[in-house]
């Protein structure tokens, strides 16, 4: 299997393995951590400041909880990785990064170039929400 | 009526830009059906039973004539020749070629249409009213309301994977004319105390394998929080809703099962974070959408006076008619439900026909309604006759509206590769037992709806009359349900008991009118005397043993 | 017996495996022996047809007969508009589907 990551930003990638959410709460040292679907990422935020990873399993792209998982961490000030893994497909990047995701591991491997472009989808966004993009709504009503 | 500005156009034009490198991708073999699949039911492209079918979104159930006179052109230049209104105000082309529908799109995208979110597990196009801005009883026009959720559903990036699909409906009066609380989410526009306006959300109702009224979880949400407090409730449901069972998976099912009064609590514990995000578009937004809806120059002193010395058009009048809040005006409804028809269909001809008539007589506005039908809402009285007219010209004047002829039908499986029982031939029979409108009308309002499985599209859990086609070992078989209502007064319909050969069922209908005529009392509907006298007398008449037939 | 159906990527119409290509007439089906499993396959990868699938019929008198009133509607067309189904000219041409 090629791994892959295609990963947007600029600080030293976190070398230690995610656990699970379960193992995070007994281990004080870890800082990395691994969303499952049915995990609550709520669980998460007394300790963001010590997390530098977190990884959000997609064990089927059709599964789109892990979305609203990341949404809730950024929407919290988490600032560390942001990671989908899993079933992670060229034609839901762009959804993802719009939910906070900022680096991507994906079971098929997808090139830079595709991704940039599946980035790049959507001219303008409706809803405003954690990637900074300002919504349709604010740019027609500028403060 | 709203029109695009240059961001709501580089919207669509991004989508079809984007299917069509899909459709490129998939007939060059990069992407397998499997994978293509998910990807064209996010524009709402089935393969079907003999072909591609495209659901073109229709929000809020609005059009203006441009825009109806291009559907019934992409009837004549894509399809064979005719389309098919929905349950849920969409339309529906059933001959659809693959290589065609990127050009469809495209040709869609000049009036500012598309088929987005009409299919899949997001949120869907948002249904409303079908006399919003035109019907006495209301208390605002809802439209700029579902306006504001159109843009807030439209590729939501949080939403687009819920656990199944979702459908949002809004209304702004007490009558209920779009089935609101058989929703996933059903707002009604209420007033406060104060004066203001605000949000009654429902969540959780629905129709399907298992359907449920859905329950009050806000009395009040201002009108300015509105978009907060559903990303609440979705986020919740797209958290918690299951997944495990895709027939367990709907939001009815987690409300139903936290209960309600959970299911408000964490919606609650959700909305007062997200109030601290500030997602809301301002009141600028909500007053700029609204400068699109303001009221059409009605002619002040218009005469409510009318000629109805012609019997047939009094008929139309009498039933299909409706009161405007403007003297002198009129909401048409051009009931799409002729005698032995196919409920929902129209030829190229008739939407061409019935965009020239809105173009000419209703301020340029068309609506279609969750019963199939088409409303023309701004009509003067002084026109009606003209109008009259040319629609019965056209076999577009059936006088049956909310009648026993007026029946909801789904394609069933003369179209729809989930059917198991065919809905049209059905509805064609029952509506040829009951030509007579004398007898129609003698029989008031009955509400009649058919599905051809239990998904529902046709509604039958909310029929007066309700009849769910099976499959009974490769043939096909439909019980029967009495009491279903949609409205204020929202119901679910009973079984009678054993199904019934297509033949049959007509038969079972038909002594269940017998069976209320009998007993109603004075201005009693069919749904009414159900409620009063209860299933045991329509049981008996229904499967009483046939006296031998001398 | 058993036959192979699908439908056209393009076009979505209904087809039916012949031995050596797609016919638009049920009547044109073959029975679709051992080695169905390796026709569809190679038959998906040529991105001509799709959502193949192997279904029962009989062989009647008047041709072949799928076993489910489905797989019938799909093979006439839709009964209650046979003006755009394979027998346009036969008005009880939907008798066959029940």
């Amino acid at each position: 299997m090629v791994e892959q990551n295609l990963r947007y930003r600029a600080d030293e990638p976190v070398a230690d393995p995610a656990v699970t959410v379960d193992a995070f709460a007994d281990q004080s040292n870890a800082t990395a951590v691994r969303i499952e679907p049915g995990d609550d990422a709520r669980l998460l935020l007394p300790h963001l400041d010590r997390i530098a990873l977190v990884e959000v399993n997609f064990p089927a792209y059709t599964d789109g909880r892990g979305y609203s998982a990341a949404r809730i961490l950024r929407e919290h000030g988490y600032a560390g990785e942001l990671r989908a893994v899993g079933d992670v497909l060229l034609d839901q990047l762009s959804h993802m990064r719009r939910c906070g995701f900022d680096s991507f591991a994906p079971n098929q491997p997808i090139s830079s170039e595709a991704a940039e472009q599946a980035f790049g989808t959507w001219p303008e966004v409706y809803q405003k929400t954690v990637d900074g993009r300002p919504a349709i709504w604010a740019k027609r009503h500028p403060a | 009526m709203y029109q695009y500005d240059q961001y709501d156009r580089s919207m669509v034009d991004a989508r079809v830009a984007e299917f069509r490198g899909q459709v490129e991708r998939r007939l060059a073999g990069d992407l397998t059906e499997d994978q293509f699949k998910p990807l064209r039911l996010k524009n709402g492209l089935y393969l079907q039973l003999h072909a591609y079918m495209l659901r073109v979104a229709i929000p809020y159930g609005t059009l203006n004539s441009r825009q109806m006179r291009l559907l019934g052109d992409i009837a004549d230049k894509y399809d064979r020749g005719y389309g098919h209104f929905t349950t849920r105000q969409n339309i529906q082309y059933n001959w659809i070629k693959l290589s065609d529908a990127p050009n469809i799109l495209a040709e869609l995208a000049t009036v500012e249409m598309h088929a987005i979110q009409t299919s899949g597990n997001c949120i869907r196009n948002t249904t409303s009213d079908q006399f919003a801005g035109a019907a006495a009883d209301e208390l605002t026009d809802p439209r700029p309301y579902a306006e504001l959720l159109r843009q807030w559903s439209t590729f939501h990036p949080e939403f687009d994977y819920l656990p199944r699909k979702f459908k949002i409906a809004i209304i702004a009066s007490e009558t209920d004319r779009a089935a609101m609380r058989l929703h996933d989410i059903g707002i009604q526009l209420v007033k406060n105390d104060a004066g203001e306006i605000g949000c009654k959300f429902h969540a959780g109702g629905g129709m399907g394998r298992t359907p449920m009224i859905a329950p009050v979880i806000a009395e009040f949400v201002p009108a300015l929080q509105m978009i907060s407090y559903l990303e609440a409730c979705l986020r919740v449901y797209n958290r918690y809703g299951r997944r495990d069972n895709k027939y367990k998976a709907r939001i009815k099912i987690l409300v139903h099962e936290i209960g309600a009064a959970e299911y408000r609590r964490q919606v609650e514990e959700e909305f007062a974070h997200i109030l601290t995000l500030g997602l809301e578009p301002p009141a600028e937004e909500l007053e700029r959408i609204k400068g699109f809806f303001e009221q059409p120059g009605f002619e002040v002193g218009a005469s409510d006076e009318l000629d109805l010395s012609d019997p047939d058009f009094a008929l139309w009048v009498d039933q299909n008619v409706h009161a405007h809040k403007q003297p002198g005006y009129a909401i048409v409804n051009i009931s799409l439900k002729p005698t032995g028809g196919i409920p929902g269909d129209a030829t190229a001809d008739q939407i061409r026909l019935m965009a020239d008539l809105a173009r000419d007589h209703s301020f340029d506005e068309l609506r279609v309604t969750h019963a199939q039908n088409i409303v023309l809402p701004h009509v003067k009285k002084a026109d009606l006759y003209g109008i009259w007219q040319k629609l019965d010209e056209a076999g577009l004047a059936a006088a049956n509206l909310d009648l026993i002829g007026d029946i909801i039908a789904c394609p069933g499986l003369d179209y729809c590769a989930l059917a198991n029982a065919r809905s049209i031939p059905l509805a064609q029979k029952i509506s040829n037992r009951f030509a007579d409108l004398g007898r129609q009308r003698d029989l008031g309002e009955l509400k009649l709806k058919i599905s051809g499985c239990i998904n529902a599209c046709g509604h039958h859990h909310a029929g007066h009359i309700g009849i769910l086609g099976v499959d009974k070992k490769g043939v096909e078989n439909y019980q029967l349900s009495l009491g279903g209502c949609e409205g204020a007064d929202t119901s679910l319909g009973q079984i009678t008991g054993p199904g019934f050969s297509e033949d049959g069922v007509v038969d079972a209908v038909e002594k269940a009118t017998d069976v209320y005529l009998a007993h109603r009392a004075e201005g009693e509907r069919f749904v009414d005397t159900y409620r009063r006298i209860g299933m045991a007398p329509f049981k008996e008449a229904i499967y009483a043993k046939e006296p031998a037939h001398g | 017996m058993k036959i192979i159906t699908a439908s056209d990527l393009r076009t979505g119409d209904v087809v039916w495996w012949t031995g050596d290509g797609w016919s638009r007439h049920v009547n044109d089906a073959v029975e679709a022996g051992e080695h169905a499993e390796a026709v569809i396959a190679r038959e998906n990868a040529k991105q001509i047809v799709t959502d193949t699938q192997v279904i029962e019929a009989t062989r009647t008198d008047e041709g072949v007969r799928p076993a489910h009133i489905k797989d019938r509607i799909r093979a006439l067309g839709p009964t209650v508009r046979l003006d755009l189904s394979l027998k346009p000219a036969d008005p009880a041409a939907g008798n066959w589907v029940i």
